[in-house]
């Protein structure tokens, strides 16, 4: 019978299938931090239960770090204790641990692909609703709560009802200057967040089928968003190629078995998908949020819509509790709007590809007087590549401060915080109210459109910079 | 886990929709490595506002949540139910939840009914004219009431067989999933071995 590709995944993992219930899962990988974990391991322990499989297990410490003094013990004592937790707790049953200090330490979601332990065809989970991102690799990836953690933990499968499949395709090319993050706030926007609920979306097309892994990831990475169980793409030669040579990559003949299986990681021609949606790149633009949830989007073209624009009831008081807690008026054009806290970083886009494209931007400018610049690399292994490159120095020169890898201000869990009513444009996934630092005010925006934002010191995207620089002063290079 | 039966206690409306995982508990008060005490951040900033819901005196001893669609999106914590659970929720009623907020739920023992959108309406309004009034679940039967006699808001309710069961049962998914622990061991025999591993022997 025909498949999509999430049927295929999701069939070669089910270990058991009963009617009237949920197919027992076979889970590949299953990533583990310090937030969503000390219960589940406390579980385990009451139980008098072992972890079955450490060997397919890797803990790293990230939602909670420092990105400054990093390498001193951490000054928080409860976020101490839960980064310790999370040490003890990997000691006493053999889990494979990158901590505060580590070379591979950094956001679980960007350290799984860096070492080469996301691969095509796997499933994979972690305690964090963005193990979705792991989806660009054409693996079934899904977060999952703390009792779901210790269930995987004692037994490495998951209880789960098959979701249908939707699947997503993009037509066209990306114009230049916009990027994956543009192509999935639009896609939200469109859809509204509740709008994936229950599916496993496959992304697919000409548009996609151009995208680096670094872009594949952002837009798997925000599936969540519009409520997908997960999201995920084909794997092709541009998959292959990112895997191949890294730590944790199969190798010699084990490479070619796993990539010959990995080809056969493809929907049929004549599988039947429960739900069909088609959006054209080719006229996409920099899109950024004006609201309280990653679906209240415009162009940054655009102005802030006014309550009454919404036809749904339920979507005009949510536009109007958005606009009050943004501070916004309605039919200010989002390119006035003045930014204090610029954030480049997260699962999102705080990988190597991220930073060069910021770098590029920023490059011969200055960051905005009254604006701040916070760069916070994906993971150790990125910050290091990055300052091999001189990236740093450039973020630095214009006046940026670059920091130590984390999680950090996409969710204000360390002292990244945002002040009350202090406006950011942030490069991570949630606007919700409060995610950034109580009170604090957040766009969603790409990676260009950030480093603009940061020079002008208001919603930007760098063709807004050209009449401020002098000839010369370079960022064009 | 405590069977489930049957709940009846106060129920309390919360007139939004999209109440993100944000909203119900704040990731800085997710610090603890325990499973109780996250009643402190429970709705955090709203609870600062004196007009908020849980501040009426009258919803001190609330148990049952009743909220707009879409709730419970966003971050895959647990800690969401277990602050509601903490607080003294029983179940939370909506027109729509997340799947992740649903799924633990389920497994922390906090019934997630899903009802028509009108419903939710109708027992605000009813709520909101009388309130201290109770509301119950009955997760036998798979419906919630609202007040009673005349004017009493009646529904049935969404929730997946399985879940239920488990719920009516109390029963601990793990040593359920034990039980099966040959089959386990038999599919860990099949799987390739080029498939990565994190620690080599
Ligand atoms: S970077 Fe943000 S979204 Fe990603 S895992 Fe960390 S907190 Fe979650």
């Amino acid at each position: 019978m025909a498949k999509t590709l999430a049927e295929k995944v999701w069939d070669e993992h089910v270990v058991r299938t009963a009617p009237e219930e949920p197919d027992l899962l076979y889970i590949d990988l299953h990533l583990i931090h310090e937030v969503t974990s000390p219960q589940a391991f406390d579980g385990l322990r009451l139980a008098g239960r072992p972890v079955r499989r450490p060997d397919l297990t890797l803990a790293t410490a990230d939602h909670n770090v420092p990105t400054l003094d990093f390498d001193k013990p951490i000054a928080d004592p409860v976020s101490r204790t839960q980064v310790e937790t999370l040490r003890r707790n990997a000691e006493e049953f053999g889990v494979r641990l990158h901590p505060l200090g580590d070379v591979e330490q950094g956001i679980v979601h960007v350290v799984g692909p860096q070492l080469g332990l996301t691969q095509p065809g796997m499933t994979i989970v972690c305690g964090d609703s963005h193990t979705s991102t792991h989806g660009a690799f054409g693996a079934i990836a899904f977060g999952i709560g703390t009792s779901e953690v210790e269930h995987v933990l004692a037994t490495q499968t998951l209880m789960q009802a098959k979701p249908k499949t939707m699947a997503v395709t993009i037509e066209g090319s990306l114009p230049d200057g916009v990027t994956a993050k543009d192509l999935v706030l639009t896609l939200i926007a469109h859809t509204g967040t509740g709008g994936g609920q229950g599916y496993i979306v496959e992304y697919r097309g000409p548009a996609i089928d151009e995208l680096s892994m670094e872009a594949r990831m952002t837009i798997c990475n925000m599936s969540i968003e519009w409520g997908a169980k997960a999201g995920l793409i084909a794997p092709d030669q541009t998959t292959f190629d990112y895997i191949q040579g890294r730590p944790e990559a199969p190798k010699g003949e084990d490479w070619d078995a796993a990539v010959a299986h990995w080809q056969t990681l493809v929907t049929d021609d004549d599988a039947v998908f429960d739900k069909e949606l088609v959006l054209d790149a080719s006229e996409m633009t920099p899109f950024v949020t004006w609201g309280t949830n990653p679906g209240q989007g415009v162009p940054l073209g655009a102005s802030v819509p006014a309550p009454e624009d919404f036809e749904d009831p339920g979507d005009r008081v949510a536009a109007e509790k958005a606009l009050t807690y943004m501070g916004l008026e309605a039919g200010t054009p989002m390119r006035e709007i003045p930014v204090d806290t610029v954030f480049v970083g997260s699962c999102t886009n705080g990988r190597i590809e991220d930073l060069r494209l910021a770098a590029e931007v920023i490059k011969g400018r200055k960051v905005a007087e009254d604006t701040r610049l916070l760069v916070v690399p994906g993971s150790v292994r990125v910050r290091l590549q990055a300052e091999e490159e001189g990236l740093d120095v450039i973020f630095k020169d214009a006046g940026g401060e670059w920091r130590g890898a984390g999680c950090s201000m996409c969710l204000g869990m360390n002292p990244d915080q945002l002040a009350p009513e202090e406006r950011s444009a942030s490069t991570s996934n949630r606007n919700f109210e409060g995610r950034q630092g109580k009170g604090g005010r957040t766009h969603l925006v790409s990676i260009p459109v950030a480093a603009a934002t940061a020079v002008r010191g208001r919603l930007s995207s760098p063709a807004d910079l050209d009449d401020l620089v002098p000839a010369g002063a370079g960022g064009s290079n | 886990m405590d069977a489930f039966t049957s709940h009846t206690g106060v129920g309390v409306p919360l007139r939004r929709s999209n109440v993100d995982t944000d909203q119900i508990i704040p990731a800085v008060y997710l610090k603890r490595v325990t499973r109780t005490g996250f009643e402190d951040g429970l709705f955090a900033a709203w609870r600062n506002d004196p007009d908020f819901v849980l501040n009426n005196p009258v919803y001190a001893g609330g148990s049952v949540l009743v909220a707009g669609p879409d709730f419970g999106t966003g971050s895959s914590r647990e800690h969401a139910v277990w602050a509601l659970q903490n607080y003294g929720f029983r179940a939370v009623i909506s027109s729509r939840f997340a799947d992740i907020f649903r799924g633990n739920s389920g497994k922390a023992g906090l019934v997630a009914a899903q009802v028509d959108e009108k419903v939710v309406q109708r027992i605000w309004d009813l709520l909101e004219a009388a309130p201290g009034t109770t509301v119950t679940v009955d997760l036998e039967a798979r419906t919630v009431r609202a007040g009673e006699g005349e004017g009493c808001v009646e529904a049935s309710f969404d929730i997946d067989d399985y879940t239920r069961w488990r719920l009516l049962e109390g029963l601990d998914d793990i040593g359920i999933t034990l039980g099966h622990e040959a089959d386990i061991t038999t599919y860990e025999g099949s799987r390739p071995r080029w498939k990565p591993a994190t620690i080599h022997s």
